[in-house]
């Protein structure tokens, strides 16, 4: 019995770190609503606080669209966002872009040139079009489906 | 609870009610009461909604129209030009939840007028707009 438990904790445990588990977040109405229109509401875990803050002052010319919220909007987002932000120096980027973190460049150092500018991916910031399950808070690995259809091994 | 409290938590109740009580026509006779305001006479026309819809306005690269994101068709789904995220048709006669609060309108209309137009839509390009689409992108 004690060996059994022994490894339920264990697999509880190793499945509670896998990045695809760690991704999720209490739902936010309102960060699902405003950072959810243009691209999917990416994770607050990847990037830092400090990130956020810089983001969130900037939303007049963010990564060259408009996106401004009103005052009260944009405070109860941050808000969220600073809550559950990264600590870890490796999801930082100066360019306040997800996919510019030394966290996220290894992550997918594996995901070649012709996937990326695949006519179904075209931006690193299109997560769903691999991480299929994404928007459900799912990102497993055994979820992701690259462009051309086949599973990522 | 005193009877101030309860009368404010009505006044929220009924408030957050409002948000989302409009239709495109409400929008449409709301902006044209306030184009007409500065143009005796204003009635919205589709036919210059689908001219602001379809205009190259030439102030952003990536975004130079409406149509860039929305589709040449407004009954049609869009594509984000830069994140390729899908989006929902405009036009209210395939997407019943378009032009159903004025504050979800209002904030895009200054967000995408300024991207694509670079300047604020008037009240009456607004009025012209929603008549447009509403139509199903018809003129």
């Amino acid at each position: 019995m004690k060996t059994f438990i022994a490894i339920l904790l264990i697999a509880i445990s190793s499945s509670a770190l896998a990045d695809g588990h760690k991704l999720a977040v209490p739902g936010n109405p309102k960060w699902q609503t405003e950072c959810g229109s243009c691209h999917m509401a990416y994770p607050p875990q990847l990037l830092t606080a400090e990130n956020w803050r810089q983001m969130m002052k900037g939303l007049d010319r963010h990564f060259g669209a408009n996106a401004t919220l009103d005052a009260k909007e944009n405070a109860e987002i941050l808000a969220f966002l600073e809550r559950y932000a990264a600590r870890d120096q490796k999801y930082s980027a100066n360019t306040l872009r997800i996919s510019d973190t030394a966290w996220f460049q290894r992550k997918h150092r594996e995901v070649s040139n012709s996937a990326w500018s695949h006519a179904k991916v075209k931006s690193r910031a299109n997560c769903t079009a691999c991480h299929v399950t994404a928007e459900r808070g799912d990102w497993s690995e055994h979820s992701i489906r690259m462009p051309d259809g086949r599973r990522w091994e | 609870m005193t009877a101030k409290k309860i009368g404010i938590a009505m006044l929220f109740i009924v408030g957050a009610g409002v948000a989302y009580a409009e239709t495109p026509s409400s929008l449409i006779a709301g902006y044209t009461a306030e184009a007409a305001r500065a143009t005796p006479g204003f009635t919205p026309s589709a036919e210059r909604g689908q001219g602001l819809f379809a205009r190259k306005w030439g102030v952003s690269q990536t975004m130079p129209s409406c149509a860039t994101c929305h589709s040449d068709q407004p009954t049609a789904e869009g594509k984000h030009v830069v994140t390729s995220k899908r989006i929902a048709p405009l036009s209210p006669a395939a997407n019943p939840e378009r032009f159903a609060s004025s504050a979800k309108v209002e904030k895009w209309f200054r967000r995408n007028c300024q991207e694509v137009v670079g300047r604020e839509c008037s009240a009456a390009e607004k009025a012209d707009f929603i008549q447009f689409v509403s139509k199903g992108g018809r003129v």
